[in-house]
């Protein structure tokens, strides 16, 4: 096996290997390269500002709050759905597990836009909102605000955690957990002592991802978010930057950006070790 | 119909509860909304608003870039899958690592990033501008931004099957005399079908409804044709009037052709299960 592998390239692998090379290299390492360049080129100074200016701190505190309520949210939802998908079989299985998949396929900014008409001005319901506030004598509101961002963001990364949980869990199978039931083990404890076990790395590696997306996500927030400074995420933020057209701005835009990047990278490494631990466990 | 009666493992109505609870009240009742607003239209006034020349024109521009980028992905995706699966060259592991990249990068900063790089002030922009084209605020550049949020799709798309596939395939066709274009046509090709449509499928929902990092690098001119429709919506929404009705109405348009897609998508899975077994 490893022979044929050390076995000496021809000049059309090596040509094949130079354009995909040539590819990775222009299509995505050097985007990372030029917002780091960008994000530098007006010095540590102006870097240092706008990193800790104040709308930029608000806009990470909303953006890693939406990130980690969207996480446990979808997490939660992908252990029952993983559950129920593998465990059992029942009728209507394939047509759940398509619209789970909506997310994936549809335009975040249609995802926006859905929870303005749920709950936006003469939503669909806002009235029961209402209702809420004046009985309750509370003040939410599920638009332009905190909770809007948040359910935006679990709505465009609501498959994501069980994508990557399925098959894991179809590649176990059930015979384990019927050995445990017949035994007389009550469904949480089999959960726990035999499934969770079997499936803690990939369950990682889809938190992963759905973090990452959560941390990015753009055009479902941008449609539900309007105040800078109080609402906005990262990107938002970067976006106001990026539109106000000055210079100055723009380099801030990039600098801002830039912490995106690192948190990018981080989830790019964590992925990474999620994935080789996962495949090291089978 | 081989249905357990008698289920061993408990669990199912809990587990079915809480998914077709949490699946309804966060996806399917927001996504209904826009289905029953846009009905506030009028059919004749719900066909005014989605052929009005500008939304004509943006459906135009997101498909046709779409399609372009998810054909250019299929190619580079097909390259890069192949040489991490088959050769051995120093930096693969680095490669395969970053391959979700775009995933993991907002597509806010991607965007900003490739319109500055593709512009007049960037080095590629420049470059291109010396062979006559134009990057950023262009369909080119409408392309690019789509070609970089969908090649992982391809490359994931195509990378297990490829593993599955052994060598020894490719080098029994050479052996029995095969050119290297005819074993890739007849032998490898035809395996790598199914996962190149889906692949390319996934690539191309993507791109119809990306907003992100397409909207600073293509300009967002009606005139020179590179509105993309999640544009046209996002502008319904944010203009002063906030039209929401006919903001719906192309939603439903968009959330059409995606459910389209899934649905052969889906085919395009059934019929290669059924062919491998």
């Amino acid at each position: 096996m490893k022979q044929t592998k050390k076995a000496r390239l021809s000049a059309g692998q090596i040509a094949l290997i130079v354009i995909g090379v040539l590819f990775f290299a222009v299509m995505l390492v050097w985007p990372l390269v030029e917002v780091l360049y960008r994000a530098l080129k007006g010095g540590w100074a102006l870097y240092w500002s706008a990193v800790t200016a104040k709308t930029t701190l608000s806009a990470l505190r909303v953006t890693l709050l939406a990130a980690v309520i969207a996480l446990l949210v979808d997490t939660f939802f992908a252990l029952a759905a993983s559950w129920l998908l593998t465990k059992f079989e029942f009728r209507g299985k394939s047509v759940l597990t398509t619209l789970i998949d909506i997310p994936f396929s549809i335009s975040p900014v249609i995802a926006g836009l859905a929870f303005i008409m749920m709950f936006g001005r003469s939503g669909l319901a806002t009235p029961v909102v209402n209702w809420f506030n004046d009985t309750f004598g509370t003040d939410i509101a599920l638009v332009f605000s905190i909770p809007g961002v948040v359910l935006a963001t679990i709505f465009v990364t609501f498959p994501y955690v069980l994508r990557e949980l399925l098959p894991a869990m179809n590649l176990q199978g059930c015979a384990e957990e019927e050995a445990a039931a017949l035994l007389g083990a009550g469904g949480f404890t089999i959960f726990r002592r035999v499934t969770l076990p079997h499936i803690k790395w990939p369950l990682i590696y889809g938190m992963v991802l759905c973090a990452a997306r959560a941390f990015g996500e753009f055009g479902a927030v941008y449609a539900v978010s309007k105040a800078r400074g109080e609402t906005f995420t990262l990107p938002l933020e970067v976006d106001a930057l990026y539109m106000s057209g000055g210079a100055e701005a723009i380099t801030q835009a990039f600098a801002v950006s830039s912490l995106l990047v690192l948190l990018a990278l981080v989830m790019l490494i964590l992925k990474n070790i999620a994935e080789w631990r996962a495949k090291k466990s089978y | 119909m081989k249905q357990k009666r008698n289920r061993v493992i408990p669990g199912f109505g809990l587990t079915l509860g809480i998914t077709v609870t949490m699946l309804s009240l966060l996806i399917l009742l927001p996504l209904a909304s826009v289905l029953i607003r846009s009905f506030e239209l009028t059919p004749a006034e719900f066909w005014e608003t989605i052929t009005r020349s500008n939304v004509v024109g943006a459906f135009q521009t997101s498909i046709l870039c779409a399609l372009i980028a998810a054909a250019i992905n299929c190619v580079f995706g097909l390259i890069l899958a192949w040489i991490l699966e088959r050769y051995e060259f120093p930096g693969k592991r680095l490669i395969d690592g970053m391959i979700e990249l775009p995933f993991a990068l907002p597509t806010a900063v991607a965007g900003i990033t490739l319109a500055k790089m593709y512009s007049d002030q960037g080095v590629l922009g420049q470059a291109l501008s010396r062979i006559g084209i134009q990057g950023s605020y262009s369909r080119v550049g409408l392309v690019i931004a789509l070609v970089f949020v969908g090649i992982p799709f391809v490359v994931r798309s195509i990378q297990p099957v490829l593993r599955k596939l052994p060598p020894s395939c490719e080098e029994a066709a050479l052996m029995l005399g095969a050119s290297r274009g005819f074993t890739f046509r007849h032998v490898i090709l035809p395996e790598l079908t199914p996962a190149l449509l889906t692949g390319f499928g996934l690539a191309l929902a993507r791109g119809i409804g990306e907003y992100g990092s397409v909207i600073y690098i293509s300009g967002n001119s009606s005139k020179n044709s590179t509105q993309v429709v999640s544009y046209v919506i996002m502008q319904k929404l944010n203009s002063g009037s906030a039209d929401y009705v006919g903001a719906a109405a192309i939603a439903l348009v968009l959330l059409a052709i995606s459910f389209l897609l899934m649905f052969l998508l889906n085919l395009v899975q059934w019929f290669a299960a059924r062919r491998t077994r």
